[in-house]
Parts: structure tokens; sequence; C-alpha cells
């Protein structure tokens, strides 16, 4: 242990000298990180968005570094560009109710009915998908709805037809990727519910519906709005499942990723790359109002 | 608690259909991966292993997957020395813009993943290209490592609200040094927060997709560019069906291992 207390040497001697002054121990944490996220990362999106007011030339392709709104102006006289986007706030509210519809009966399944060991291995049960890759799973849906798919092969008895890739595939495959983000909240603020409360509401005579309306929906609302964050914003920035399953639709993603790569206009790309940007940002102004923002 | 059985018989079913929904697809890609046929078509006439042996001799995929865990043991690394600093600093310390610190830190992962990924992409090419550096496995380190903090800094700042700083007074006062501190007392306690948060994050750099189309060069091809590059060629159907039953297969690792370490899932 000799090495613990010897005293001297230019590492104890540091070692001091941070002790002693906690601020200097502060700029030392701080800095590394805040160098990375403030100056790396948030630089590289501040200078994303000034490119959006940028141009680019439309004969040479290179980028015209003065000052306008004209990528603005056309997202906005663009009716192409107002259809992408309704399409895609549609596509991650479907997504979002989906979600909380299958979502609510599960997590309160889990919270509510089933017993603690019971309760364990459900809860093992949800997440370990999430752990399964991203592409793999779009990839499931894309062999679920293929013409000679898994989904045909099951409705074919019944004379009916799965819908083939499209919007509806991108919904049912988004809705499916991010479910566990939408069911463990649920789950999450179901079982700090007492289970005393519902039994009170049973013994004053409240039936199973006003039981829902009035004690487990005000408690379980903030839950599925905090879910409804993952699941809104991360299909609203989607580009890859649409493209697995949505045969030729296009969302807003698509839109920047084309700008960026096939069109060469990044410029443009960051216009568009700010609409999903700021309707997150709307939707969380709103959604802290609930007091949901607490739970995540 | 009052609820009929028709509700009882309703929300079981609701369980038992949910997981199913959640399980068929992914079994239905492991069975698809034995499928003898070269064109897909359910239900498989054939099953066969031939393709596991092919994709396992596939040089593509092989260095898809090394290519893909050298990016996120890199990723990773460099968030857990990033997120425990950050952790450190918002938790045993009072200072202005605090608060920001935490969402600057969730910021890369609450974005959608295209703008961090073009914006990352717009800077490197105009800041690194001046210094002969171009994109490659390097840019794709720090491209996964911004959005891969959140997951240490989150485990980190959990595990040092609880410890709170009674064991780090007593070192002190006992002689040892911040270091020593830190090497012989906090880290050890740190350690178990420190792998859940290492393992999330090499899970979510392992399987990321869009920033890494963004960061990596053409070169660079990652396991999951690798499989999205494959997916729509038929000719190569059969050993993106195993990569794909192979990657479900590989899920399970994380969280058995997570359940060993903490003894809760939820720890995660």
């Amino acid at each position: 242990m000799s090495t613990l207390t010897s005293p001297g040497g230019p590492v104890r001697r540091l070692a001091g000298l941070l002790h002693r002054r906690p601020y200097l121990r502060l700029a030392g944490l701080l800095s590394a990180p805040l160098l990375w996220l403030v100056v790396a990362y948030l630089g590289s999106l501040g200078a994303l968005f000034l490119a959006a007011f940028w141009t680019t030339d439309v004969f040479t392709g290179n980028v015209v570094k003065q000052f306008g709104l004209a990528n603005f102006q056309e997202l906005w006289n663009q009716s192409v560009y107002r259809t992408v986007t309704l399409r895609s706030v549609g596509v991650a509210v479907a997504v979002t109710v989906a979600d909380s519809l299958v979502a609510f009966p599960m997590a309160f399944y889990m919270a509510k009915m089933a017993s603690p060991r019971a309760q364990r291995w459900l809860v093992i049960a949800v997440l370990t998908p999430l752990w399964a890759s991203y592409l793999v799973k779009a990839y499931a849906w894309r062999i679920m709805f293929s013409g000679s798919g898994v989904l045909n092969w099951l409705l074919d008895p019944f004379g009916l037809h799965g819908p083939g890739y499209g919007l509806p595939a991108t919904i049912v495959t988004l809705a499916y990727l991010w479910l566990p983000y939408m069911i463990l909240p649920i789950y999450a603020g179901l079982e700090r519910l007492p289970n005393s409360l519902l039994d009170a509401a049973g013994d004053l005579g409240a039936r199973s519906f006003r039981t829902f309306r009035t004690i487990i929906w005000p408690v379980a609302f903030p839950a599925v709005v905090a879910g409804s964050v993952f699941t809104f914003s991360l299909s609203l920035g989607d580009y890859i499942s649409v493209k697995i399953v949505g045969g030729r639709s296009q969302l807003i993603g698509n839109v920047v990723y084309d700008n960026v790569g096939a069109a060469n206009n990044l410029p443009f790309a960051a216009a568009v790359a700010t609409v999903p940007v700021a309707i997150m940002v709307i939707y969380l102004v709103a959604v802290r109002r609930t007091g949901a923002l607490e739970n995540l | 608690m009052t609820l009929t059985r028709g509700a009882r018989v309703a929300l079981r079913l609701a369980m038992v259909l949910g997981l199913a929904v959640i399980y068929v697809p992914l079994l239905v890609v492991l069975v698809n991966s034995f499928n003898a046929d070269k064109a897909f078509g359910w239900p498989p006439s054939h099953l066969t292993g031939q393709w596991w042996s092919r994709a396992w001799e596939n040089g593509g995929v092989r260095s898809a997957l090394w290519t893909s865990v050298k990016a996120g043991i890199g990723a990773t690394l460099v968030a857990s020395v990033l997120g425990t600093m950050a952790a450190f600093a918002v938790q045993r310390y009072r200072f202005f813009g605090r608060e920001t610190v935490s969402l600057l830190v969730i910021l890369p992962i609450a974005l959608p993943g295209i703008v961090t990924g073009i914006a990352l992409n717009n800077a490197f090419r105009t800041v690194l290209s001046p210094f002969g550096i171009q994109l490659g496995l390097f840019t794709v380190v720090v491209g996964h490592a911004t959005f891969c903090i959140v997951t240490v800094y989150n485990n980190v700042l959990a595990r040092l609200r609880r410890l709170g700083t009674g064991v780090e007074e007593a070192s002190a006062d006992l002689g040892a040094d911040t270091f020593q501190t830190f090497r012989y007392v906090t880290f050890p306690l740190l350690r178990s927060a420190l792998l859940a948060g290492g393992l999330l994050s090499f899970a979510l750099s392992f399987d990321e997709i869009i920033v890494t189309t963004f960061t990596a060069g053409p070169g660079v091809e990652t396991l999951p560019i690798w499989i999205f590059n494959n997916l729509f060629r038929p000719t190569q159907a059969p050993i993106v069906n195993v990569v794909a039953a192979a990657l479900i297969v590989l899920s399970v690792v994380p969280v058995y291992i997570a359940q060993r370490v903490s003894g809760d899932t939820r720890a995660i």
C-alpha cells in the first residue's frame, strides 16, 4: 500500500491541485464532452442549418454561399413537398395510434394481471426484440408482405389478399419496430398505479369502463404521451423502412436523402431536414404541457 | 380487481396475440434461412443448411462483420469516456447550464438520424478534407460515438446518484488522492453500470445504418450497410436470409448478459 501514501510526484501534485480547486476538476470533466458535443456536433448542425439558406448552382453543382430564402420558398410553394410532409405526419400519427392501441392492453396485462414471475419474463419477452437489428425486422416484414409471402399464404384460404408493399405495409412495419418503446413506458406507468385504487373503484360500484376512464386513463395518459414521443419522432425521420416495404411511396426522409445523394443539392436537403425537426419541436413543446416528459 | 370474466379473457388474448405479432416475423426469418429454394416462397418446400455454410464463407459478410465490430468497439470506448465525464460533471457539481448538458447529450439520438447524418457528412467533408482525412472508419466511429454517449451517460448518472459521495469522502479522509479514489473506489462501483451502458452503446452502433450511410466512405461497409446493399438483389437473398437469422439469434446475447449483470432488465 506504499503507493497509496507516498507523497510527492507530479501525479500526486496534480491530484492535490485538483482536490483544492473544484472548478478545475469540473473544467477538466466538462472539456472533452463539451468539445465533442458543442463544437463538433452542434457546430455541424449549425453549419447545416446555415447551408439551408444557401443555394446550389444548377449548372456547376457548386454551393452558392449567398443568404436567401429560396429553398424555403420552394418548399412552401411546391405542392409535392406539402403532400410529402402531410403524408409523413400521417404515417407517424397512424404508427403512434396503432402502437398505443396494441401496447395498452399488453402493458395492462403485464402490470396488473400477470404474476410477478410472469411479469419479469414478459418484460424480457417484450425487450428482447429491441436488440434485434432494425434492418432485420424491416426485412422480416418484407417477407411477410411479399407476393408469395406469409401474409398472402395466411389470407389465401379466406379468399383475401394482403396489401402488398406500400404505405399500409410501411405503417405496420414502423409500428412493429417501435412497439416496445410504447409498451415499456405504459407498463412502468401502470405498475406505479396502486391496485388498491382499482379495488376501491370497484367497491364503490364503478364498472370496468368507468374505472378505466376515471382512474386508469389519467395515470396512463402521460405514459402514452411519453411513448408517443418515441414512436412519432422515430417514424417521422425514417426513410429506410419505406424503401424496404413502401413500394414507391416517399416520405420526408426520402426527399432529404435523394437531395443529398442523387440530386447533390445539400442546401435544399438541409432546408427539407428542418421540417421534421420543426415538427418535433412543436410536438415536444405541446407534450411538455402534459408533464409527460418527466416520465421519460 | 373487479374485471369481468370477458375483460380478463380479452386482455389475455391481447397479450398472446401481441407476443405472436412480435415473434412470428422473426421466426419466419429464422425458418426462411433454411429454405432450399433460391426464390422466396412461403412455406418452404425443402429445408437445407447449405446457405449457412455459404454465408460463413462469404468474404463480403465477414469483412462487413469485422468492420461493424471495429466501429462498435471504437464508438463504445469513446462514448464510455465522454459519457462518464459528463455524468460526473452533472451529478457532482452545480454549474450554470447544467440542465443543458443533459439535453445536449440526448439531442443526437432525439433528432432524426438523417439530420445528424447529413450534418456530420457536411462537416467532415469541409473540415477534415483539407487535412487529408477522408470519410472512412474513423468518421463512422466519430458519428456513432456522438449518439452513443447518451447510453453510458444515463447509466453512469443513475449509478452516481445512488452511490452518493460518502465512500469517496471516506477514501479521501484515509489519504487517497483524487486519482486513487477514482481507481480504487469509484471505478469498481461504476463497473457494472459502465458495462450496461457500453453494451447498449455497442448494440446501437452495431445496428445503426442512417448515420453510417453518411459518414462511411465508399470502401467502408458495416454489416447493416451490407444487408441494405444486398437486400434488393435476388441472387443474394439466401445469404441475406442467413445473416438476418444469425442477427436474430445473436440478439439474445446482450439480453442474457444484461440479466446476469444487473438482474434487472429495466436497468438498461
